[in-house]
């Protein structure tokens, strides 16, 4: 067998860990490359979930009795991964949520709709993913606050000299993508968040497209809150966390109500509970928790620098394939260096939905349309891209039937 | 679905659309889109005082099943009466783009045409749009 090592990762052996690799489509071995839109789980993230459930499921913080206790401490050393794997300051700092969009609207509706008001300025980015721009407009509709974008040069990197010249208008807000799920830029989000820091903004940073690939210190990036996505890092779908700075967390009103969120209740009212669990209202999805956490072991041993150095050697070896294709445009950062693991491109006059029908055929799984960033698709002159995005268990052999079935799509298509 | 869809017929459809472009008068101008795929389809019809599509035209934009299965349903509903528009079915558009089965991801692109000529029809005729002849 050959071996498919690069400097970096074995994924040989990755790939073992994955079962859903193994399977056929269309009688094709898999070629999932829809990492962006969501990640494969290797064996020891179902196997969490499942021993979960055979073994300690209960009701965590409610109880004394022993499963409960279980469920309680599966619960909170889930939290404890998270912590240390983005290093936040405190375990009241994570706050789990369903996912990276609910994380970004708990921010709208528990700090936000107390704290932007009208006039105020919300500056964010032509790059944004609608989950960090509609909950924006909303607000900005709703209080009368103004809206600015930020936008790109042509080669898709953000414009900050256009940052920092709204950051004199003092704004209330920024919000912004780490990394694009379109372009694949990375921005610099350490030097967006000091910058919007001296302007006295409150900063959000949409993480969900960088923390599964790449080492994330919220700390060094100085950032107030930062959301992020269970299911693109290996994990299950339906959880997501929330980071908030402590203080920040400490001054807010909560997001919703009910049980596990209150200290106390009266018939006159409530008195809220610690952090994090004033944000964290009903029982909680134990197992996404528990997935999450299995999901951060597993990155965690294969080590989140060399996850980001496959992934930038495995897009510059596709870059640079790419390149010989007659035909084909590609957008986002000539440099694989400043973006991630994540390709965008036109092939031709072939709409994506056909190329997707073609690489479909062939057991290629990749995603067409406008990525949910409608702004950006049409800021770039188009109404759709093809998207190609990698992980840990994609390899060169990848690459080449992504490529291969390109060629295919030409031929069919008399390019 | 298989790629067998993009033969040749198909992609001249696609890259020299018959009867395209905004028919001036018309009667009829509706338009539709499906947002999944973000295909755009906008047709017109000329009706005739005997109660037939006189001209059809269309403009739209998206994937290569969609255009051209716009472009040929405006030729096979050309002279035809707005009547016939009822009778339209998933079947006839299937064999019109000479396929059996487009699969349930691309068979919306393949349909969007019908219902935009259908909505359009049945608004003009002052009817409700019969959902159940969709499928």
């Amino acid at each position: 067998m050959r071996v498919l090592k690069t400097q970096t990762l074995e994924v040989d052996q990755i790939r073992k860990d994955f079962p859903i690799l193994r399977r056929r489509v269309h009688g094709k071995r898999l070629v999932y490359l829809d990492n962006a839109a969501t990640s494969q789980k290797p064996r020891s993230v179902i196997r969490a979930i499942a021993d979960f459930y055979n073994k300690h499921n209960a009701n965590p913080h409610r109880g004394v009795h022993q499963l409960s206790i279980e469920a309680t401490e599966a619960f909170d050393s889930g939290r404890k991964k998270v912590v240390s794997f983005i290093n936040a300051s405190a375990f009241e700092e994570i706050v789990y949520t369903r996912s990276a969009t609910e994380s970004l609207n708990l921010v709208k509706y528990a700090w936000a709709s107390h704290h932007v008001r009208k006039g105020d300025l919300i500056v964010l980015t032509i790059m944004e993913h609608h989950s960090n721009m509609v909950p924006w407009q909303l607000l900005a509709k709703e209080v009368g606050a103004r809206l600015e974008y930020v936008g790109i040069t042509p080669d898709g990197t953000l414009k900050y000299d256009e940052f920092d010249a709204l950051m004199d208008q003092s704004p209330a807000m920024v919000a912004f993508t780490h990394c694009s799920n379109l372009l694949g830029t990375i921005n610099d989000a350490a030097r967006l968040c000091s910058s919007a820091r001296r302007a006295g903004a409150v900063t959000v940073v949409d993480a969900a497209q960088s923390v599964p690939h790449m080492q994330v210190d919220v700390q060094k990036m100085g950032c107030d809150f930062l959301a992020l996505s269970g299911h693109k890092m290996l994990g299950p779908t339906g959880i997501g966390v929330l980071y908030g700075r402590k203080k920040i967390l400490q001054e807010m009103e909560p997001f919703e109500s009910g049980g596990d969120m209150i200290k106390s209740v009266h018939l006159s009212g409530a008195e809220w509970n610690d952090l994090p669990y004033k944000f964290e209202a009903g029982t909680q999805n134990v197992e996404g928790a528990v997935g999450l956490a299995a999901a951060i072991d597993y990155l965690d041993s294969l080590g989140m620098d060399r996850v980001r150095r496959h992934e930038q050697e495995l897009t510059a070896y596709a870059l640079e394939r790419m390149r010989g294709v007659p035909g084909i445009t590609v957008y986002g950062p000539k440099e694989a260096s400043k973006r991630g693991g994540v390709i965008s491109f036109n092939l031709g006059d072939i709409h994506p939905h056909d190329l997707a029908s073609i690489l479909d055929e062939e057991g290629v799984a990749i995603r067409s349309g406008q990525h949910c960033a409608q702004p950006l698709t049409e800021s770039l002159g188009l109404s759709a891209t093809t998207r190609a995005s990698f992980y840990v268990y994609n390899g060169r052999d990848d690459v080449d039937a992504l490529m291969n079935a390109l060629s295919k799509a030409r031929r069919i298509f008399c390019l | 679905m298989s790629s067998d869809i993009y033969r040749e017929l198909i992609l001249d459809y696609y890259r020299n659309p018959r009867n395209f472009g905004k028919l001036d008068p018309h009667d009829i101008d509706f338009k539709d889109s499906n947002p999944l795929c973000g295909d755009e389809i906008e047709m017109q019809v000329k009706v005739s005082p005997d109660g037939k599509m006189e001209d059809v035209k269309f403009i739209g934009k998206g994937c290569a099943i969609s255009q051209a299965s716009a472009s040929m349903l405006t030729e096979l509903a050309k002279g035809r009466p707005l009547e016939w528009v009822k009778e339209l079915s998933r079947a006839d558009i299937l064999k019109m783009l000479g396929t059996s089965d487009l699969g349930p991801a691309r068979i919306k692109c393949a349909l969007l045409s019908m219902k935009v000529l259908k909505s359009g029809v049945y608004a003009y005729l002052g009817a409700a749009l019969d959902e159940s002849a969709d499928h």
